[in-house]
């Protein structure tokens, strides 16, 4: 039980594991099945333990914890939570723990979880026990950057630990914007230079935008890329600029998507899955031909990838967590659809194929060595 | 030192995974924070998924005390009275 591709559905937790050839993949579980799993995320400092960010229909939201990847879960002993409301504070409380990402590698132990609310919380034992970041969580600038929300409410993810420093964090927040800290998260400050607002009364404000996917590359730390609502950025560190890569897709395509993956060596390669988002903001395939879309430049341009995805009459949403790649050569790409399918693309994504179906509504999809 | 009698809780099906399975359970308490407190303290975790970190109800759970459905933690549970945690389950 090594290789693992970990789904986070809305009626539980399943996974996929290839044979040694790497033909055919087993599917597993439910496990927890009707509880709403959001995100399963290894540890890569320890690759027998995950995380998993769960919750049910009415009861509160809660972290699982596995030692021995996967094959059982604890919960953990304090979830995350806002600490108590003083008198005449507004009260926030945990809906969903969204967004799960282990700590820096020489933090052994240490985890980022993000919420909805949008609130951000640290543990430092594993996950048994999570305490809220006040730096964030308290911000006087908190509740302005956080006031929009979406339909879905508001709420914070891609946090993102560099992994040359352990102080140095960024996260996003749908409708809020991204936001960096150099001291592990006692202040904060916008980063959202260059990033289109259009639906903003002011659209060169600081904040307010609304980064889908935020994404770090490992080996390239000052590489950063983001699938926003109003397009694929790309920001080269130390500048504070990013620059909209999307601008080199087709035309007939756009930029609008939910998520972005990086090659795990190549910080010049990147996947996204455009979906229309016009008018209603549909969210779906454009024109009902789902295709992903990879560029190996750097976002300068873009090329098409859709050999064995469906060609017509495929109307796949993908959301911002269910997309993975593995850590092979030439990596594979894949997707978990809200419709319950999990798509594999072999070679970069050259080939696609069905790996299962009928799944409930995927949230998550991520690779677990 | 006079002791509180327990009360009986009914516990909803979501939450009998803390429960071994049992879905009555007996309890300590003068007020349904007092109840709830000792529940936890048997069943580690589960106040958590009834009751936020304000100490507000969450929203799809509903509790009684015999008929009287409660709104706040402070009620009072009279002796042999039974707290019913009901979840409100819709949709898909």
């Amino acid at each position: 039980m090594a290789e693992t591709l970990w789904v986070g559905t809305r009626k539980g937790a399943f996974a996929l594991r290839p044979d040694a050839r790497r033909r055919q993949w087993r599917l597993a579980g439910p496990q927890f099945l009707g509880h709403i799993i959001q995100h399963i995320v290894q540890d890569p400092r320890e690759p027998s333990v995950l995380l998993m960010a769960a919750k049910t229909g009415h009861l509160g939201p809660t972290v699982f914890r596995s030692t021995d990847r996967g094959r059982n879960w604890r919960e953990a002993a304090q979830p995350p939570a806002f600490r108590k409301a003083g008198d005449g504070e507004t009260a926030r409380a945990v809906q969903r723990v969204f967004w799960l990402t282990p700590g820096h590698e020489a933090e052994a132990g240490t985890w980022y979880a993000g919420s909805s609310p949008a609130g951000l919380f640290r543990s430092e034992d594993g996950g048994e026990r999570w305490e809220p970041v006040a730096g964030f969580n308290d911000h006087p600038m908190r509740p302005t950057w956080a006031a929009f929300g979406t339909p879905d409410g508001e709420f914070l993810h891609s946090i993102l630990v560099d992994p040359r420093d352990p102080r140095h964090l960024y996260i996003a927040i749908s409708v809020g914007g991204i936001f960096e800290s150099v001291d592990r998260g006692k202040d904060w400050t916008p980063l959202n230079e260059g990033v289109a607002a259009d639906f903003l009364p002011d659209p060169s404000a600081a904040f307010g935008h609304d980064p889908h996917c935020l994404v770090q590359h490992p080996l390239v730390p000052d590489r950063l890329y983001h699938q926003n609502h109003c397009g694929i950025y790309r920001l080269d560190r130390p500048a504070r600029r990013w620059v909209r890569i999307g601008t080199a897709m087709p035309k007939k395509i756009g930029d609008i998507g939910f998520p972005i993956v990086l090659h795990p060596e190549d910080a010049d390669t990147a996947w996204v899955l455009p979906m229309d988002g016009q008018t209603v903001w549909p969210r779906t395939s454009i024109d009902g031909r789902p295709a992903v879309y990879r560029t190996q430049d750097g976002g300068r341009s873009w090329r098409r990838l859709d050999r064995g995805l469906p060609e017509r009459s495929a109307w796949l949403t993908v959301l911002r967590q269910a997309m993975c790649t593995d850590h092979r050569d030439r990596p594979g790409v894949y997707f978990g659809t809200t419709g319950g399918d999990v798509w594999a693309g072999a070679s970069g994504g050259e080939r696609w194929h069905l790996l299962v179906r009928h799944l409930p509504e995927i949230y998550s999809l991520t690779y677990a060595a | 030192m006079t002791q509180t009698p327990a009360c009986t809780v009914r516990i909803a099906s979501p939450l009998r995974s803390y429960t071994g399975g049992a879905a009555k359970v007996a309890a300590d308490g003068a007020t349904l924070s007092e109840v709830l407190a000792d529940l936890d303290r048997q069943f580690p975790g589960i106040r958590f998924r009834m009751i936020d970190e304000q100490d507000a109800i969450r929203p799809h759970i509903r509790l009684y005390v015999d008929a009287r459905e409660v709104k706040s933690l402070s009620e009072a549970v009279g002796a042999c009275e039974t707290v019913h945690v009901i979840c409100a389950l819709s949709g898909g």
